[in-house]
């Protein structure tokens, strides 16, 4: 029995608009309109939507034979709700059918779990959040971004309630084994592996239309046979891709809508089903552990995260970013808290690397900027203003602990407010008690009642002002720090 | 293979870039091997390194007959030419040139430089030429520059050989578009007469192609390299300050755009004090260019050391931390590749024939003084694009070899040679 397990990366960035160091401190707005709701319509015109509609066709006829998952970045549903909100009602009928799960992955797209573990878990739960309200579900599956994993991550999945996470079939670290098979993290047990099969993924996703390969064309039956002629006992062939590979990458023209509506008949012919992640973790026992030191990644030769990181540009764009990245968690600017966001995407580290050969032209067909060090430039510029608006919050003097106390004392201010006026009512409430005892006692002598009036009036005066001083006086400290 | 070279200079006097650039390339043929090269030069000083090429200077060919001794030829001008080659050349006089005004070796005095009655001394070049062509043993001709192509197409009619031109440079370039037509006719003869021409970038091959209607298919791209610099040169340190420094050098005239980097750093010095320019050179709007940094209030930070020769410009390059070449039309440009030997970021515009061939350079239009500005902040501002581009620019600069040149030219002599 086998079965195929297809899931469809959905991502588009924010991109940048060029912003020149002038424009510091000036200018908050980062992004470029224009240019993002162009390629952003243009895809789903010409992709997105006709390959959602064909999957929805694929899952009607094959009456809930035919299953997948969809992964979406946060940053990519934003841009849909703004530029083609029909593309979201799409996904909600397919999400209604049952027959599509909705995987988790950082919701800016970010390299967060490289570098800042609250940060990622924040993402994955925003991002769920999203997908929640949008589709009403609850994701169980995990991608990070691009397929970064490695075994340090896995305890953390496990804690935000994942049973599987989908990854890459690198082969430098299966060597002889197959990604064929279900495989359980080596640092985490409870954590199931799913790994993308690079050579049958990338048949549809990179060479479908290439007519110098040898196997072009490339047709449903003889794609399904490679599958079904795979050794017997492996059971699961995962097939991870951009969605964009059906009519983007491979254009409608070459036949890819056709040949992917193909698949489920040519499948049923050879006993072959389609299962979503979880399903495939459930039913199909792992063979084993699977350890991965050192990040694997989806892109570049290299499957590694030097596509992001691997040059000096990259690594210093990235480490200045991540430097404020405790500080912005203490603000509450919503704006602030976007743009950090969007700043996160690993495209923008992906545009700036300067590998050649293959790898360097598929950086530079991606990429809106003509060179990696315009890439750079224009990120760090934007950067530079972010950080700026940062500092304008909390000033960078001031220690993230220090300030994080300070803080607290702030956001407790109001339970102390609230304590000291239930004291103040309840003081009144004992004076208003003493007035009413004192009439009912009106034949007592005057003196005494008098006397008692004149002293507890004062302290029936200093409740209030000690109410409006106290919240102030704590702001003026943190304004002193400033200062300082 | 025996080739005959024209040229107008040759290390280690020079006066501009085509010295150097042939220079690299005879020497880069010569490396690679089975090559015999002549290089005639108007006025050799006898300090020319001659290990891989015999230098033939036209001031020692006689055009005239005169019954000098032996002895005598070797104490005047022993020092540059083998006496023996003096009366070979000697008896292949073609023509009575006695009307001319000669000394007393029967030979026509060269400046070697660019005089004013440049035209006149183009044509001494070429009546010369016919002598040494006449004399010496060769399969090609290969000419560098307008100056010589006169000499070439003389060379080609007396022998029957065929003619490579070199183009280092139009008049469009020069000029901006304003061509002189004299020099322009001169160019166009040596390009209809050339069997082959190869230009030094595919921005000079187009204007060939395009604005003198030459066949494209006889006009091929050799990009120009750099010299490995000495250690002594590599070594170079120079204090450096706490400020920035963003230099450029060359001619400021017109072609350089030294307009566009005034401009540039007015907008960087608007925010950010730490920085100071350095437009290093002499030319005909040197004093255009004070009066610009005055207007724009930045004349405390932009500065004009002058021209720089020699060993100067590397000390200026080892002090620079930005190199900037905003010219508006650049056949090459080989300065930037040697501020990348010393490891200096450059920044160059687009209409540069060296942009053809760079990667680790940042790139602009040259009018785009918002980029450009952008640019000298970003290197200034982020040091890891200050180490990226000078470490894999050093990289990339080192591969770019006048060997590799040559075996280019030699490909093109092979193929030239067999359509005959």
């Amino acid at each position: 029995m086998k079965a195929i397990c297809f899931n469809f990366e959905i991502h588009q960035p924010f991109r940048l608009k060029r912003y020149r160091f002038f424009d510091i401190g000036k200018d908050h707005y980062y992004y470029d309109d224009f240019l993002n709701d162009d390629i952003v319509t243009r895809i789903a015109q010409q992709s997105y939507i006709p390959a959602a509609e064909t999957l929805l066709k694929m899952v009607e006829a094959g009456g809930g034979k035919f299953r997948f998952s969809i992964a979406m970045s946060g940053v990519a549903i934003e841009q849909f709700e703004q530029y083609v909100p029909e593309f979201i009602d799409l996904l909600k009928r397919l999400a209604d059918t049952r027959c599509v799960e909705f995987v988790a992955q950082p919701y800016a797209h970010s390299l967060a779990s490289l570098a800042d573990p609250d940060e990622f878990a924040n993402q994955i739960k925003v991002c769920c959040e999203k997908l929640h309200s949008l589709f009403g579900v609850t994701p169980k599956v995990v991608r990070n971004t691009e397929f970064i994993y490695c075994d340090e991550l896995a305890p953390q999945l496990v804690a935000l309630g994942f049973k599987a996470a989908l990854t890459e079939g690198a082969k430098h670290i299966l060597g002889w084994k197959s990604p064929n098979y279900v495989y359980t993290a080596a640092s985490a047990p409870k954590l199931k592996l799913l790994l993308r099969n690079p050579k049958l993924s990338d048949d549809i996703a990179r060479r479908f239309s290439d007519t110098s390969w040898s196997e072009f064309p490339l047709t449903a039956d003889k794609y399904i046979d490679w599958i079904a002629s795979t050794p017997g006992e492996e059971q699961i062939v995962n097939l991870f891709m951009n969605l964009e590979t059906f009519g983007d990458h491979q254009p409608a023209t070459s036949g890819i809508f056709q040949f992917l509506e193909a698949l489920p008949r040519f499948a049923a012919e050879r006993g072959i089903d389609f299962l979503t992640p979880s399903e495939a973790v459930s039913k199909i026992k792992p063979v084993g552990e699977l350890s991965i030191l050192h990040p694997i990644s989806g892109a570049d030769e290299a499957r590694d995260t030097s596509a992001w990181l691997g040059n000096r540009l990259q690594n210093e764009a990235f480490n200045k970013l991540y430097s404020v990245a405790e500080r912005v968690r203490l603000c509450d600017d919503r704006r602030l808290k976007q743009d950090w966001w969007y700043l996160q995407t690993s495209d923008h580290f992906y545009y700036m690397a300067t590998k050649h050969m293959a790898d360097g032209a598929a950086h530079s067909s991606f990429s809106p900027y003509e060179t990696p060090f315009q890439a750079f430039t224009n990120y760090m510029n934007v950067l530079a203003d972010f950080i700026v608006r940062v500092e304008e919050q909390y000033p960078l003097s001031i220690e993230n602990e220090e300030l994080n106390s300070l803080l607290t004392t702030i956001r407790n201010q109001a339970e102390e407010i609230e304590t000291l006026n239930k004291e103040v009512s309840s003081m009144r409430k004992n004076i208003e008690q003493y007035n009413i005892e004192h009439r009912d006692r009106e034949e007592v002598p005057a003196e005494a009642p008098a006397k008692a009036k004149t002293t507890r009036k004062p302290r029936a005066k200093a409740a209030p002002k000690a109410e409006a001083k106290e919240p102030k006086a704590p702001k003026a400290s943190t304004r002193k720090k400033k200062e300082e | 293979m025996k080739a005959l070279m024209f040229g107008w200079e040759f290390p280690p006097h020079i006066l501009g870039g085509l010295g150097t650039a042939s220079y690299g390339l005879t020497r880069g043929m010569w490396e690679c091997g089975d090559m015999e090269i002549t290089f005639v030069i108007p006025k050799p000083f006898g300090d020319e390194d001659r290990s891989f090429a015999q230098i033939i200077g036209t001031s020692q060919t006689p055009i005239a007959w005169r019954d000098v001794n032996r002895d005598y030829v070797e104490s005047r001008i022993g020092k540059v030419m083998d006496p023996d080659l003096y009366f070979r050349l000697r008896d292949h006089i073609y023509a009575d040139f006695n009307y001319m005004r000669t000394n007393d070796l029967g030979c026509i005095e060269f400046s070697g430089k660019y005089p004013d009655n440049l035209l006149e001394e183009i044509n001494n070049y070429s009546i010369t030429a016919g002598v040494i062509a006449r004399t010496l043993d060769f399969d090609i001709i290969h000419s560098h520059d307008w100056l010589t192509y006169p000499a070439g197409i003389h060379a080609k009619q007396v022998t029957g050989k065929p003619l490579v031109i070199h183009v280092h440079a139009t008049d469009y370039d020069r000029s901006r578009g304003n061509v002189n037509p004299t020099v322009f006719n001169i160019e166009r003869d040596g390009m209809t007469h050339a069997d082959h021409i190869i230009t030094v970038s595919n921005l000079t091959r187009q204007t060939v192609i395009e604005k003198y209607g030459i066949d494209p298919s006889k006009v091929t791209t050799v990009h120009n390299a750099v010299v490995p610099l000495s250690q002594d040169l590599l070594d170079i340190k120079m204090p450096k300050g706490k400020e920035k420094v963003v230099t450029f050098l060359g001619r400021i005239t017109m072609q350089k755009g030294p307009e566009y980097f005034v401009e540039a750093a007015a907008k960087v010095l608007k925010n950010n004090h730490n920085v100071r320019f350095v437009m290093a050179g002499s030319g005909d709007m040197m004093e255009k260019m004070i009066l610009l940094a005055a207007d724009r209030g930045i004349a405390d930070r932009f500065h004009f050391p002058g021209f720089q020769k020699g060993r100067q410009v590397y000390e200026m390059l080892a002090a620079s931390d930005v190199y900037i070449m905003p010219s508006v039309s650049e056949p090459f440009g080989i300065s930037p590749l040697e501020a990348m030997q010393m490891g200096v970021p450059s920044i160059i515009s687009k209409q540069s024939g060296c942009a053809e061939i760079l990667d680790n350079v940042i790139k602009t239009d040259y009018w785009d003084i918002d980029a450009m500005a952008d640019a000298i902040n970003g290197i200034i501002s982020y040091p890891a694009l200050y180490h990226q581009l000078r470490e894999d620019g050093l990289a990339e600069v080192n591969q770019i070899t006048w060997e590799k040149a040559g075996r280019k030219v030699i490909d093109i002599y092979k193929k030239v040679l067999e359509n005959k």
